[in-house]
């Protein structure tokens, strides 16, 4: 349903003393979406994740240049197409109540969600009363300012968000962090529902563990470019092919629990050749010289 | 609960207000006892070769100036505490009559000045914040940072140039016409004589206002929610009307309450300029004419003009923004 | 099929834009450099145009703007550009030295008040407190006239009432330096207070010293005129911007327009001079608080 390949974003900015600069925040990134499944993008801080979303929503900021291809249902995703389609057929999950106006009432915030979908002002008051009712949240919800909300309540709020929506594609921008794991697990379950209601889902986060709950498939991030896609079960399988997406393994609490050494490099001192070639334990000349494509893996066991 | 909230935040308020007036007291009467002014000296003004040294002193007795400082200083504030201001110099008039007098002639101007930059203001801003960078937006705040350094005075010249001099359809000066008892003047030539002296004192608020809101409304749709909204596909009109307002009111209504204190110092010059009989050209005779009594009411009354504007604008927090509550919990 | 999404078409208003931004640091430099002259321009005018054109003139009474005359002629046919620029300069001068003061106490101030902390800094913001509870220009009023009125009157008047938000600025910046990692690990190395204030406070202050100074210098010259203006600053018989403007107002029902506007022009330019400067220095010391 969506395919991205070799994305790159490029943004200009202004030094001290006004020099210009050019800054490649997303360098190749590489991602396909079929309808029913979750696939995760993992990566650290600065692996242009949140990016991404933003490029599929067309909300770059204005600095901003993109290149590389872009498909959603067969068709060419240009900025154009991406402003006609986000909030009806993409939607986003975001983060935190932060993405809420602070002095608007809830119910009215989501109702405005499903009118923006296309539907009458009725329509989508009734299915706000619907989707609140599906997430356990008492009629009163409605009338709450953003700041009286529960972590648990805004989080089913995010979510209900997307689903008045009829979106095929969700895009859930770093749904869990610095929330109670009942909360992380009911929140993860509810994105698997959607997928399962035949959307598309993209989990954007940099919790490894929770994407493997859920995720069907999982793709790293790394310094802006994709450095891995693998199935959820490949992880536990042992089949990881690149260093780093091994490393990350290894550096959860249940397996060796070793941080990966080193830093990701800042997009202001890219190297040359590949990407990881400055952290990576199996790093030799060529690497040092060009940066690896992503090849099509034949599929193992 | 509200009601027993609503008389905490007075008290709170009055109890301030009376530490600032305090504080003012003290910092004029210093500042007016080091003053090489005599005040002996500017009560009688020319007529001072005429009295002799004796009668001087006599006056200066009567006035307490034989007295130290402090006790000086007691005296007066016991005297300001009893409400009494004294009496000006310059009307003959008790001073509290003068600015009450003065104030209500000003109050009107002040009001349509202040509406008028409140509402331009706002829109402007408003407008030039959407349109961060276009044409529109270049050319707003060009107009706004050129207004912004317009000496004020300045301005009510040219506006006195341009409609009273040249097109004459506004009065050259005053509150009425020449000769017209001011018992006897009519609705409309009492607007008439207001809406210039009006209008140039709120072309200066203007500038302020639509810089500050232009600002607000840039911080806020490069905000997280702006973003979302934009993520649903809200148009920009939509997420300024939706978003933007909501979220830009309450400092437009700080900063205009607080531009209360800007708008009484323009009203000096503006009135000094159209000659209009107002606190403010009182305040300048005041100075010229060295009725410190007169000077030291109107400076109180300023005070407390500038301290309800901000009151005001702690009180309608709490009606805007759902998270403010009343009493600062 | 698939097309290649490439943002950046370069349209016209592109290529204007690209132009635009790679030319800023020059821009920004060069109005820097020009505003400087313009504004030095003015204040040291009257050396260079001496006594000349300032004497009556009867056959020259009351011309509008011309060739000959810019500016046109006041009521003695003295030349009102000349005039002006002797005007200027004066307020210039006069509102340069205020300001300087102003700031002077300003720094001293936000420097004493975010250094000590404790009491100094809370009398030190009520004093600012009550400063900020009366109207501006009923302050300068009160406290030109306290101190006899006059030239010295307005100096004093201006220096004494344009501090305050710039102590605030340099009292916000020292407390942020001040807590910040770097000055606690220099004194966990055993670093001096002084060493500590030349390596870490100076590179940090001085910039917002400059910025703010040169953005003081408008309000500086716009209050001495206003007090100038209504009688209460400089001696009419000095030839102050706010007493030519003072004046044109006696001449304004006659239809001498330019004696009022003419000059007023050259304030404001003057004036809008010393904010595009300041702005400029800002965003050449930090470019993203400035307005592109
Ligand atoms: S450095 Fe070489 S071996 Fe290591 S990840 Fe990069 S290309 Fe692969």
């Amino acid at each position: 349903m969506l395919s991205i390949s070799n994305l790159g974003v490029i943004f200009t900015q202004y030094d001290q003393g006004l020099r210009r600069k050019q800054l490649t925040v997303i360098t190749a990134l590489d991602l396909d979406v079929q309808a029913g499944e979750v696939v995760a993008v993992v990566g650290a801080s600065g692996s242009g994740k949140s990016l991404l979303a933003h490029a599929l929503l067309g909300i770059l900021p204005e600095n901003a240049a993109m290149s590389g291809t872009l498909q959603f249902q067969g068709e060419p995703l240009t900025p154009e197409r991406s402003r006609s389609l986000r909030g009806k057929a993409i939607a986003l999950i975001p983060q935190s109540v932060g993405y809420l106006d602070p002095l608007m009432r809830v119910g009215k915030q989501v109702q405005r969600v499903a009118q923006l979908a296309g539907q009458s002002k009725a329509n989508a008051s009734t299915s706000v009363d619907r989707t609140f009712a599906r997430y356990d949240l008492p009629m009163a919800t409605r009338d709450r300012y953003p700041f009286e909300l529960s972590g648990g309540m805004a989080r089913r709020i995010l979510v209900s968000t997307a689903v008045v929506t009829q979106a095929q594609l969700v895009i859930a921008d770093e749904p869990t962090p610095g929330l109670h794991p009942d909360v992380v697990r009911e929140t993860l379950s509810h994105l698997r529902e959607l997928a399962r209601e035949g959307r598309g889902v993209i989990l954007i986060t940099h919790d490894i563990e929770a994407a493997l709950q859920i995720a069907d498939r999982v793709a790293v991030f790394y310094a802006g470019t994709t450095v891995e896609i693998a199935a959820s079960k490949d992880f536990s399988l042992g089949n990881l092919r690149h260093p780093y997406t091994q490393a990350l393994w290894r550096s959860l609490p249940q397996n060796e629990f070793v941080p990966v050494p080193g830093n990701q490099p800042s997009p202001e001192h890219l190297p040359e050749g590949c990407l990881f070639s400055d952290r990576c334990p199996w790093v030799s000349d060529i690497c040092r010289a060009e940066r690896p494509p992503l090849r099509q893996l034949p599929r193992i066991g | 609960m509200q009601i027993r909230l609503l008389l905490v935040f007075a008290a709170q308020k009055l109890l301030r207000l009376g530490r600032l007036l305090m504080a003012v007291a003290v910092f004029t009467f210093v500042l007016l006892s080091f003053s090489p002014i005599d005040p002996v000296k500017a009560y009688i003004g020319a007529d001072m070769m005429q009295i002799s040294a004796d009668q001087q002193a006599l006056i200066a007795e009567r006035w307490g100036l034989d007295q130290p400082m402090w006790s000086r200083f007691l005296d007066w504030l016991g005297q300001l505490l009893q409400g009494n201001l004294g009496t000006s110099l310059v009307f003959n008039q008790p001073v509290s009559e003068v600015i009450a007098s003065r104030f209500q002639a000003s109050l009107q101007m002040l009001a349509i000045a202040w509406l008028l930059s409140g509402l331009l203001g706002l829109a402007l801003g408003l407008i030039a914040g959407a349109l961060e960078g276009h044409w529109i937006d270049r050319l707003i705040r060009l107009y706004a940072y050129t207004l912004a350094s317009s000496p004020t005075f300045w301005v009510a010249l040219l506006l006195l140039i341009v409609f009273a001099v040249s097109f004459k359809i506004a009065p050259i000066c005053c509150a009425a016409p020449p000769g017209v008892l001011s018992q006897n003047v009519t609705f409309w030539q009492h607007l008439h004589h207001l809406l210039l002296p009006a209008v140039a004192l709120s072309i200066i608020g203007i500038a302020n206002i639509a810089l500050h809101t232009r600002q607000k409304l840039i911080d806020v749709l490069h905000s997280d929610y702006v973003l979302f909204a934009r993520a649903q596909g809200e148009s920009l009109w939509n997420i300024v009307r939706y978003h933007g307002f909501r979220n830009i009111l309450l400092p437009a209504i700080t900063l205009q309450f607080a531009s209360l204190s800007e708008l009484f110092g323009g009203s000096v010059l503006v009135e000094q300029v159209f000659a209009y009989p107002g606190l403010g050209e009182a305040t300048v005779q005041a100075a010229l004419r060295s009725d410190i009594p007169l000077l030291v009411g109107i400076v109180f009354f300023s005070a407390l003009f500038v301290y309800t504007g901000n009151t005001l604008a702690d009180l309608s927090y709490p009606i805007i923004d759902p998270r403010i509550r009343l009493g600062g919990q | 099929m698939t097309i290649t999404v490439n943002s950046p078409q370069k349209s016209p208003q592109k290529l204007w834009r690209i132009w635009r931004q790679n030319n800023r640091r020059q821009q920004t430099l060069g109005a820097i450099v020009l505003g400087t002259l313009f504004l030095l321009g003015i204040i040291v005018s009257p050396w260079f145009l001496g006594e000349s054109g300032l004497s009556t003139v009867l056959t020259q009474r009351n011309q509008p703007p011309s060739l000959a005359h810019l500016f046109g002629t006041d009521w003695l046919g003295r030349d009102m550009l000349r005039r002006s620029l002797h005007g200027l300069s004066l307020s210039l001068r006069v509102g340069l030295l205020a300001a300087s003061v102003s700031a002077l106490i300003g720094t001293g101030l936000g420097l004493a008040a975010g250094t000590f902390g404790g009491w100094v800094d809370a009398v030190i913001i009520w004093i600012v407190d009550v400063f900020f509870s009366l109207p501006h220009l009923v302050l300068l009023i009160l406290i030109a006239f306290a101190v006899g009125g006059g030239t010295k009157g307005v100096i004093i008047a201006v220096a004494l009432t344009h501090w305050t938000s710039l102590a605030r600025v340099i009292r916000a910046e020292v407390l942020q330096t001040n807590s910040s990692d770097y000055v606690h690990l220099s004194r966990h190395l055993g670093k001096s207070s002084l060493w500590i204030a030349r390596h870490h406070m100076v590179p940090h202050i001085v910039p917002q010293l400059l910025v703010g100074l040169i953005l003081l210098f408008p309000h500086a010259i716009l209050h001495e005129a206003a007090l100038s203006f209504i009688g209460i600053g400089l001696s009419p018989h000095l030839p102050a911007i706010g007493i030519i403007l003072a004046e044109s107002m006696r001449h304004l029902s006659t239809g001498y327009w330019w004696l009022g506007v003419m000059p007023g022009i050259l304030l404001l330019l003057a004036v809008k001079a010393f904010d595009w400067l300041g702005e400029n220095l800002r965003s050449l010391f930090d470019p993203k608080t400035s307005q592109g």
